[in-house]
């Protein structure tokens, strides 16, 4: 059994592997097709991932920390996705929950009181809150009203976006675009990273986003309340019945989920601006987050390492326009990982008539 | 009154595609299928039509000729995509979700990459003329829209084909049982919500706008497959829930020429159809109206 279950896991992970292939592979192939290199966009890449530039042979550890910065929405929005995944919904709403966050954050951030460390401090915990509140509403629209949460994340996507304006249109020094500038005490900017990667915009938020992965794994694996939101996830009805109180457990879930994505936005506002931004449309974090989770298979460990996958696809997406590669076939590549996670299910069913074939042919050797 | 007549024209102008969109929609799920890659089906109809209008008015053809022409490939284009979709879900019991999310990303790649293939920019070259209004002030896409609507409800309603897709939603089993062929059924299903989103995306940027952006379709298929679970799953409902949040929408707009709405800040219209989608679905709540095969994959044989 235990032999069993550890091959399964195994491939869940190697199906994963193949389904980034995959996505590289077409993707590849369409940028040859329109007449490209595609050599170009393994440069881009190999420069965003190792800060080596091939072309010139000029290293520069800054592409590295840039990829790193990155990757901590897409760790969390993946985080947020996974463990509400695990209670078998599906929360597109990471989106709007990373929104909230980062809106609470730039109002703490202009608005509250500049202590040293308390400041940034209180601006993350108010982006965590708001995530969580947020989340956590879709949680009880599903269990308490049976509103498919598939619909209510999608429209809190919106309700998220024109209220983000609408308060950031009144902090202080707002222009159509931008507020004015944080105070010092609010930035949770990292000197030492930036002496030692020429100013990049690596931040503290890269320590908050590992606490917030073994939070995930610790929650997921170890605690009963884990184990309760798995059990719902997997048969709602034999949950309710061995005394798992259905309906808190998908609250707390969606909440959770919720705060996740929410810190994403604390980090993005206070770690990567310097001043409130007064968003025109969506940053899509949480929207690849869904991706994210899906080719980590919502695992701590997985979805990390899928979070540092799509970074380096981010922050390769300017070198490759540098290298006129459109930067838009990380989208594609994206889109085509996740068409062909969908796609997966067909290895099952592969699985399952080769099962029956050899049971046939068993069957007639008697 | 006469405020709310003046208003019509540019309602109808944002409701037409929401409606067209939604009503295939719904027919995806009257069928067993949900269809959440609406808004990306819409982005590639979208872009499909503006880039197919620019090249041909270019070329000199004849502009009418050229807006039907675009719009027909906008129809096609979302047919095709949405075959991804069909495929997934109905041969290979992938999980109907995450295929629709897949389709949603892998169109706003799609679409710009085509644009900086064709027009080396992140956008489409702006086309001179769209689609002109009637003596009314009505763009023809509202007629289309009335059409598609017209027709879904006498396809569904009225002909055994119709009632065959609602039996494949409803109990697939059942309708395995008495000969229907389910599997070919939801292919219709989810090819013509393609379609039709496609055909959707095409009028949205030939009245709407004139060139196609990342941001031309910005949540209309996300509005429609709200208008879906509002609307009940009925041509009917589904017409009501498109009117009310196009007028929300258009209100956006036009309550900038009001002054005692002025004070109120634009996002707050904006917020509206989302906010009554999200009331109305706690409001109604308590009984499911939805398809009950809606969603979950059909096995040939399986109980």
């Amino acid at each position: 059994m235990k032999a069993e279950r550890k091959r399964l896991s195994e491939s869940d992970g190697a199906t994963s592997v193949l389904v980034v292939l995959m996505g590289f592979l077409v993707g590849t192939i369409l940028v040859a097709l329109v007449g490209k290199n595609p050599l170009n966009m393994y440069k881009a890449l190999f420069q965003a991932l190792s800060g080596y530039n091939i072309d010139n042979g000029r290293m520069n550890v800054r592409y590295i920390a840039e990829t790193l910065n990155y990757s901590v929405p897409f760790i969390l929005c993946g985080l947020s996705m996974g463990f509400a995944n695990r209670v078998g919904l599906f929360n597109i709403g990471g989106e709007g929950q990373y929104i909230m966050g980062l809106t609470l954050a730039q109002t703490v951030a202009l608005l509250g009181p500049q202590i040293p460390v308390l400041h940034w401090v209180l601006a993350i915990l108010a982006a965590i809150i708001i995530g969580a509140l947020w989340g956590g509403v879709v949680g009880i629209l599903k269990a308490k009203y049976e509103v498919s949460e598939v619909v209510s994340t999608i429209m809190l996507n919106y309700v998220a976006l024109y209220l983000s304006r609408i308060i950031c249109l009144q902090l202080p020094g707002a222009t159509t675009y931008k507020t004015a500038n944080f105070p010092k005490t609010a930035l949770i900017e990292n000197t030492f990273f930036q002496a030692i990667t020429h100013n990049s915009l690596l931040n503290n938020g890269i320590f908050m986003m590992i606490v917030a992965v073994i939070i995930y794994w610790f929650i997921m694996e170890k605690t009963s309340l884990g184990y309760g939101m798995r059990a719902t996830g997997f048969n709602k009805d034999a949950a309710r019945a061995s005394g798992i109180p259905v309906v808190r457990s998908i609250s707390i879930s969606m909440a959770i989920s919720g705060a996740f994505a929410g810190l994403a936005g604390g980090i993005v506002a206070l770690g990567s601006f310097k001043y409130g931004r007064v968003l025109a449309g969506m940053d899509n974090y949480g929207f690849d987050g869904i991706a994210v989770a899906l080719v980590g298979n919502c695992t701590a460990l997985g979805t990390t390492l899928a979070g540092l996958l799509f970074g380096l696809l981010k922050n390769a997406q300017a070198l490759m326009q540098g290298k006129q590669i459109p930067k838009e076939i990380t989208f594609i590549i994206q889109g085509l990982i996740v068409i062909f996670i969908a796609l997966r299910s067909a290895l099952k069913l592969y699985q399952e008539y080769l099962d029956k074939r050899q049971l046939q042919k068993e069957v007639g050797v008697k | 009154m006469s405020m709310i007549l003046g208003m019509l024209p540019s309602i109808l102008m944002i409701v037409a595609p929401i409606l067209i969109t939604a009503i295939g929609g719904m027919i995806c799920e009257k069928a067993g299928v949900v269809n959440i890659a609406l808004e990306g089906l819409m982005a590639i109809g979208a872009c499909t039509a503006a880039a197919a209008h620019v090249l041909m008015e270019a070329s000199g053809m004849n502009h009418s000729l050229s807006l039907f022409l675009a719009l027909a490939m906008g129809f096609v284009t979302g047919g095709l995509f949405s075959l991804v979709h069909a495929v997934a879900a109905i041969n290979l019991n992938a999980d109907q979700t995450i295929s629709g999310t897949g389709i949603n990303l892998l169109s706003s790649g799609v679409t710009i990459f085509a644009s900086q293939i064709l027009f080396n920019s992140d956008r489409t070259r702006e086309f001179r003329m769209g689609m002109q209004t009637d003596a009314l002030g009505i763009y023809p896409t509202a007629y289309i829209a009335l059409v598609v609507v017209l027709l879904s409800w006498f396809v569904l309603y009225k002909l055994p084909v119709g009632m065959h897709l609602r039996a494949c939603g409803e109990h697939p089993g059942a309708a395995e049982s008495v000969g229907i062929n389910v599997k070919k059924m939801r292919y219709w299903a989810v090819f013509t919500s393609g379609v039709l989103a496609g055909l959707a995306g095409g009028c949205v940027v030939l009245t709407q706008t004139i060139q196609y952006t990342s941001n031309t379709i910005n949540g209309r298929g996300f509005i429609a497959l709200a208008a879906v679970s509002f609307g009940r799953w009925t041509p009917l409902g589904v017409t009501g829930a498109a009117l009310l949040f196009g007028t929300a929408q258009a209100f956006a707009i036009i309550a900038n020429n009001i002054p005692a709405l002025k004070v109120l800040p634009t996002e707050v219209f904006n917020i509206l159809p989302y906010m009554v989608t999200l009331a109305a679905l706690v409001l109604f709540s308590g009984k499911n109206y939805a398809p009950s095969a809606a969603g979950k994959p059909y096995e040939k044989g399986a109980s």
